[in-house]
Formats: structure tokens, C-alpha cells, sequence
């Protein structure tokens, strides 16, 4: 439904966006992904209507939408701040985009009520933004949002300003709403583990440009770029050359087992990739696997994290067990793990 | 446990208060010898007669309130609040847009245009309404400018419009500072939440900008109400003698009638008057 066709912006030197080109469907719950100063504020606030693109097209159903002002766009856009009227109650806050349709007092009153009820925040409709705390500010810009039934809504950091507990919740939350309302969500995020549990499908930003856009579980086990495999979730990673088999040939530990994604010549440049869930500790006189010694062991409840430090490489290797570590700081080891858990990522020149 | 009580001389708090008196007592005597003395002087003199050569005879009278509603005295009162109150007005028709641009300007050029706002403050008073008897008078700039455009001369000078082009001139620049520091700390992205909601710029401006601003609309009024109302070197010089304003009547028992008490008890209206129109902004800026 929402067809973003080469969009560039330039900021003085810095180039925001670089030829992004974007599909997303009808009530898709899609996810922006990428660090900060990537772009994918700027992308958001196109959709939008407050910036203006150097080139490309968007449309929405087809129509063209960067003709149209931002106050003739069938689009919600939940700022990170939030954005609320400081001198409005809930309720007017949340009427406020009714009343500029136009709509009979009545049947204000009555959705103004239906979506309070939906956040539940209904007792809290006479209160001001500046009464309430940060989870039910996040909910009153969602019920704002939401009310005017946008064909499209655009959610600006959503979570970023809630503490964790709240955050876990309000996830839920939107997803459940999600769900309920059928509309077409688009999350602008930093944070991977948002984007993950959140998004059908997520498009990684690095620079400007998009990465890869893929499902989660996709865009986790095959990473198509080093950036991706680096920034989403924790990796190992290990540089090296296509050795034309199952595996990388590495300058400090030889060959390497893992999968190519994509067909790679040999003596291409390529990085492997392992997540820390797939690698197995072994004794130091194991007959394969790359020596190192353990560095520090953290628990962390329902598994423990173990880092590896491995002479040659410049990052402890980390790896994750299940319950609680039977290795102590200080055990010689070697880490291994099986071609088929390890990725083989091509790295452009 | 009586002994550690005694052992410390003050208790924080108390300590507290003693440092501010310290801090507080030059600017406290300042007030209570400049302002606080004389202003009770002057409450004192209502009620006396006035000698026959000047002066006070200290006799009990309620003659000066009397005639405080005379309506030759009234009508004083009320022409200074029209023309005061007409020139909160424009001040704030005009500085209210100023404001909004200067506010909007890259970082740079505000701090120029604020410096331009405040920069005529550099110059004395009395000298800045001078030149503009200079530019209303007869041959003046603004008569030859109307001339040569086929609509003059007119009387400009020595006429009440003469009197809110001075003081419009004179205190427009309180109106526009507060505005500005209020638009200035205004969320953009509010202005761009109300866009998204499908509101137009002037909806956005009535019902969000404006609203928003309100306390510092009445800050700003205030600034240039009270200075205006009270005036008299500006309706002196700028209105002739057709006109006369609240200050100038005044200034008139003071220092020509010699009627004290009178002259008292019109500053005293006035003092009055004031109190209550800041009282009211204070109660309207807490509710807003």
C-alpha cells in the first residue's frame, strides 16, 4: 500500500537517505530498523509530510502523497516526544484530530470514549498530560493517533521513553491493537529486540541506505551484510576469504566451517558468522575448534553468557548456554560449532 | 541529648533564613526607604486639605475623593485608559507577528533581531520623542511622504494619534521580548502534531500557538499598559494641549496647582488601577 520509489534527502554534506526504495503492505506491521542518524527519522517524517524529499516518489494505494501537505494525509504519526497539548485534557487531546474533520459533537464523544476504553485510560479523560505518567502519555498519543483511523500510522521511537517494565507491556499492547484496529503500522526503532518482537518485517538502515528487509527469524539466521549481522543480535564474527567450500579460510585459524548465503567465488572477502547460542565449548584438547581461554561468566538467570578471550582475535568470542556455566574464568577451552549454525556473509569492496 | 541541642548554635533552617536576610536586607532597605516610605507619604495626603498658598494643612477631609469623580476628572482617567489600552492593542497586533518570525529565524539572525529590538533602549528617551516631533511635525518626514503620495498634509502632531505613535514606538519592544521567549521555547513538533491531525496552519495557530502563549500575551500586554497609562512626558511632548492623560494631570497638581492632596489622590487611583489589572493577569495566568 505504501510504495517509497528512490527517495533521497540531503542535508548539506550529509546524505540522510540515499535511493531508498521501499514496499510495504496492507496492515503489515513493519519496522525501520537502524542506528541512530541513519535516516530512518528522515524517511518517517517524508511519509509523513515535514520533509521533502531531493528525489523519488511516495505513494499511498498509488496516490501521490508528496503533493499533498501534511494535514491532507491519511497518516498518524506518533512522535517520540509524544507530542500531547500541555493546555488540552486526555479527551480533548484525543479529539482534537475529530474535530478537525469536522465530526458532530456527538459522535466525537462517542470514539473520543471508544478508544479511551481501547487504551484504558478512560477513567484519566479530564486529567492533563503533564498528570499522568510516561506509559499513560505513550497510550493518549496511541489513542490520538488511532482515533482518526489512519490508513497508515507512522510510530516514532514508540517505546524509547519508558522505562523497561512499562516498555515489555506497552509491546504487547501495540501488537494486541494492532491486531484489533487492522491498521497498517510503520515503527521507527533503534532498538533490534523491539523491531523483532514487534514487526512482520523489518528493513535495516545503515547510512542512508537499506540493508536488507526481511522477516525477523530471516533477517537473524541470514544476514545478507556484514552491518546486519553485526547489529542485529549478538555475533561472532570472524574475518576471512571464501574458501569455495562449507567454510571461510581465516588468516590466524584456517579453515572455519559455515554456510555461504549467496554464492561466493573463492578468495572472495567474507566474514563468518556465528551467533552466540550456536557455540559449543570444548576441552582444550578437543581435536577441532579455535583455542582461547575463558574470560568471565555471566548468569543471567534462565542462560549464561561466556566470553572467550581468543588469542588472534580482537573480540572475546561470546557463547550462551542454558542454566548456569560449568566452566570457571581462567579454563583453557576451545569454541566450535557446526557449518550448518555459522553464516558466511559477503563483504563488498 | 539537651547538651547536642545546645551545642548547635542555629538549626539549618533557621541558618537559611539568617543568610538570606543578609542577601535580602540592601535591596530590602532599598525599597522600604525609596518606595515603600514615600508611597505611604503619599497615602497619608488623601485625606488633608491643601493650604491656600500650596502645601498641606492636616485636616481631615474626603473632599479629594470627592472630587476625584468629578467628570472633568473622570474623563481624563477614562481617555488614558482608552489610549493606553488602544495601544496594547497594536503593540500587540504588531509584536505578536514579529515575535512569531523572529522566533523562527536560524539561531544567528535571532540574536540579531533581538539586538535590533532592544538596540533604540541605547538611546535616551526623551531625545527618541523628540525626533518624533521631528518626523510628525508639519514639515515633517511623515507629512512631505504623504505629500508626495498626493494624500497630505495632515495634522499629525499634537493629536491623540501623535500620543499612541509615541508610546506604541516607546514600549512595543516589551511586548514583543516575553512573546518572543515564550514562542521561542514552544515544542515544533506540537505545531507539527496538529498538522498531522489534519489541522491548517491558522487552526493550529488558534488552537494550539496562540493558546500557548496566552500568559506571555498578558506579560507583554501589561508591560506596555502600565507604562502607557501612567505616561506623561510622551502625551506633553507629542499631544499639545488638546490632550491630557492621567500623568499629566498629576503631574500638574504636584507642580502647577500645588495641590498635593489631590494630585496624591489621583496617584494613588492610578496605583490602584494598576494593582488590580496585575492581580487579574496573575489570576489569569495561573489559570491558564
Amino acid at each position: 500500500m505504501l510504495r517509497i520509489d528512490g527517495v533521497s534527502r540531503r542535508f548539506g554534506d550529509i546524505t540522510a537517505l540515499d535511493d531508498v526504495t521501499l514496499e510495504i503492505g496492507q496492515g503489515e506491521f513493519f519496522a525501520l530498523l537502524g542506528p541512530s542518524g541513519c535516516g530512518k527519522t528522515t524517511l518517517l517524517r517524508i511519509v509523513a509530510g515535514f520533509e521533502t524529499p531531493d528525489a523519488g516518489t511516495v505513494t499511498l494505494d498509488g496516490e501521490d502523497l508528496l503533493s499533498r501537505p501534511p494535514n491532507r494525509r491519511p497518516i498518524s504519526l506518533m512522535f517520540q516526544s509524544y507530542a500531547l497539548f500541555p493546555h488540552m485534557t486526555v479527551a480533548k487531546n484525543v479529539a482534537y484530530g475529530l474535530e478537525r474533520e469536522g465530526l458532530a459533537r456527538q459522535e466525537v464523544k462517542k470514539r473520543v470514549g471508544e478508544v479511551l476504553e481501547t487504551v484504558g485510560l478512560s477513567a484519566h479523560a479530564g486529567r492533563k498530560p503533564a498528570q499522568l505518567s510516561g506509559g499513560q502519555r505513550q497510550r493518549v498519543a496511541l489513542a490520538r493517533s488511532i482515533v482518526k483511523r489512519p490508513r497508515l500510522l507512522l510510530l516514532d521511537e514508540p517505546l524509547s521513553a519508558l522505562d523497561k517494565k512499562v516498555r515489555a507491556d506497552m509491546q504487547l499492547e501495540l501488537k494486541r491493537l494492532q491486531n484489533e484496529v487492522g491498521i497498517t503500522f510503520v515503527v521507527v526503532t533503534h532498538d533490534q529486540e523491539e523491531a523483532m518482537s514487534l514487526a512482520d518485517r523489518i528493513a535495516v538502515f545503515d547510512r542512508g541506505q537499506v540493508c536488507q528487509v526481511d522477516e525477523p527469524i530471516s533477517l537473524y539466521e541470514r544476514p545478507r551484510t556484514p552491518f546486519v549481522a553485526d547489529f542485529v543480535g549478538a555475533n561472532n564474527l570472524f574475518p576471512g576469504t571464501a574458501s569455495g567450500l562449507d567454510g571461510i579460510k581465516s588468516e590466524q585459524f584456517g579453515m572455519l566451517p559455515g554456510r555461504p548465503l549467496t554464492e561466493l567465488p573463492a578468495g572472495a572477502e567474507a566474514l563468518l558468522a556465528v551467533r552466540p547460542e550456536k557455540i559449543r565449548l570444548a576441552d582444550e584438547n578437543a581435536a577441532r575448534g579455535v583455542a582461547g581461554s575463558v574470560l568471565d561468566v555471566s548468569f543471567y538467570g534462565g542462560v549464561s553468557h561466556i566470553s572467550v578471550d581468543v588469542p588472534g582475535h580482537d573480540r572475546p568470542v561470546l557463547a550462551a548456554v542454558q542454566g548456569a556455566a560449568a566452566v570457571r574464568p581462567g579454563a583453557k577451552v576451545k569454541v566450535r560449532w557446526e557449518a550448518g549454525d555459522a553464516v558466511v556473509v559477503a563483504v563488498d569492496q | 541529648m539537651k547538651s547536642e541541642v545546645k551545642a548547635r548554635p542555629v538549626s539549618p533552617a533557621r541558618g537559611r533564613r539568617l543568610g538570606a536576610l543578609v542577601f535580602l536586607s540592601p535591596g530590602l532597605a532599598y525599597l522600604v526607604v525609596l518606595m515603600l516610605v514615600p508611597l505611604a507619604l503619599l497615602l497619608s495626603d488623601t485625606v488633608f486639605q491643601r493650604g491656600r498658598f500650596g502645601g498641606i494643612v492636616y485636616e481631615f477631609t474626603t473632599e479629594n475623593f470627592e472630587r476625584l469623580l468629578d467628570p472633568l476628572y473622570l474623563n481624563v482617567v477614562v481617555n488614558s485608559l482608552k489610549l493606553a489600552a488602544l495601544t496594547t492593542l497594536i503593540a500587540l497586533l504588531l509584536g505578536y507577528p514579529t515575535a512569531y518570525l523572529i522566533a523562527q529565524l536560524p539561531r544567528k539572525w535571532k540574536t540579531v533581531a533581538l539586538v535590533a529590538i532592544v538596540l533604540p533602549f541605547w538611546t535616551n528617551f526623551i531625545i527618541r520623542v523628540y525626533a518624533w516631533i521631528m518626523l510628525l511635525s508639519g514639515p515633517g518626514l511623515v507629512n512631505s511622504g504623504l505629500k508626495a503620495l498626493g494624500l497630505g498634509p495632515i495634522e499629525v502632531l499634537y493629536t491623540e494619534g501623535a500620543i499612541v505613535t509615541g508610546l506604541l514606538y516607546s514600549y512595543l519592544p516589551l511586548m514583543v521580548l516575553p512573546l518572543y521567549a515564550a514562542i521561542d521555547r514552544l515544542d515544533p513538533q506540537l505545531r507539527e502534531a496538529s498538522a498531522n491531525l489534519g489541522a491548517s496552519a491558522f487552526t493550529t495557530f488558534r488552537k494550539v500557538t496562540f493558546p500557548l502563549t496566552l500568559p506571555a500575551v498578558m506579560t507583554g500586554s501589561l508591560f506596555v499598559f502600565v507604562p502607557s497609562f501612567g505616561n506623561f512626558v510622551i502625551p506633553e511632548l507629542l499631544g499639545g494641549s488638546k490632550s491630557i492623560m492621567v500623568g499629566n494631570l498629576i503631574r500638574d497638581q504636584f507642580l502647577k496647582a500645588r495641590d498635593w492632596p489631590f494630585g496624591a489622590t489621583l496617584a494613588l487611583a492610578l496605583v490602584v488601577a494598576l494593582v488590580l489589572l496585575l492581580l487579574a493577569q496573575s489570576w489569569m495566568a495561573r489559570r491558564a
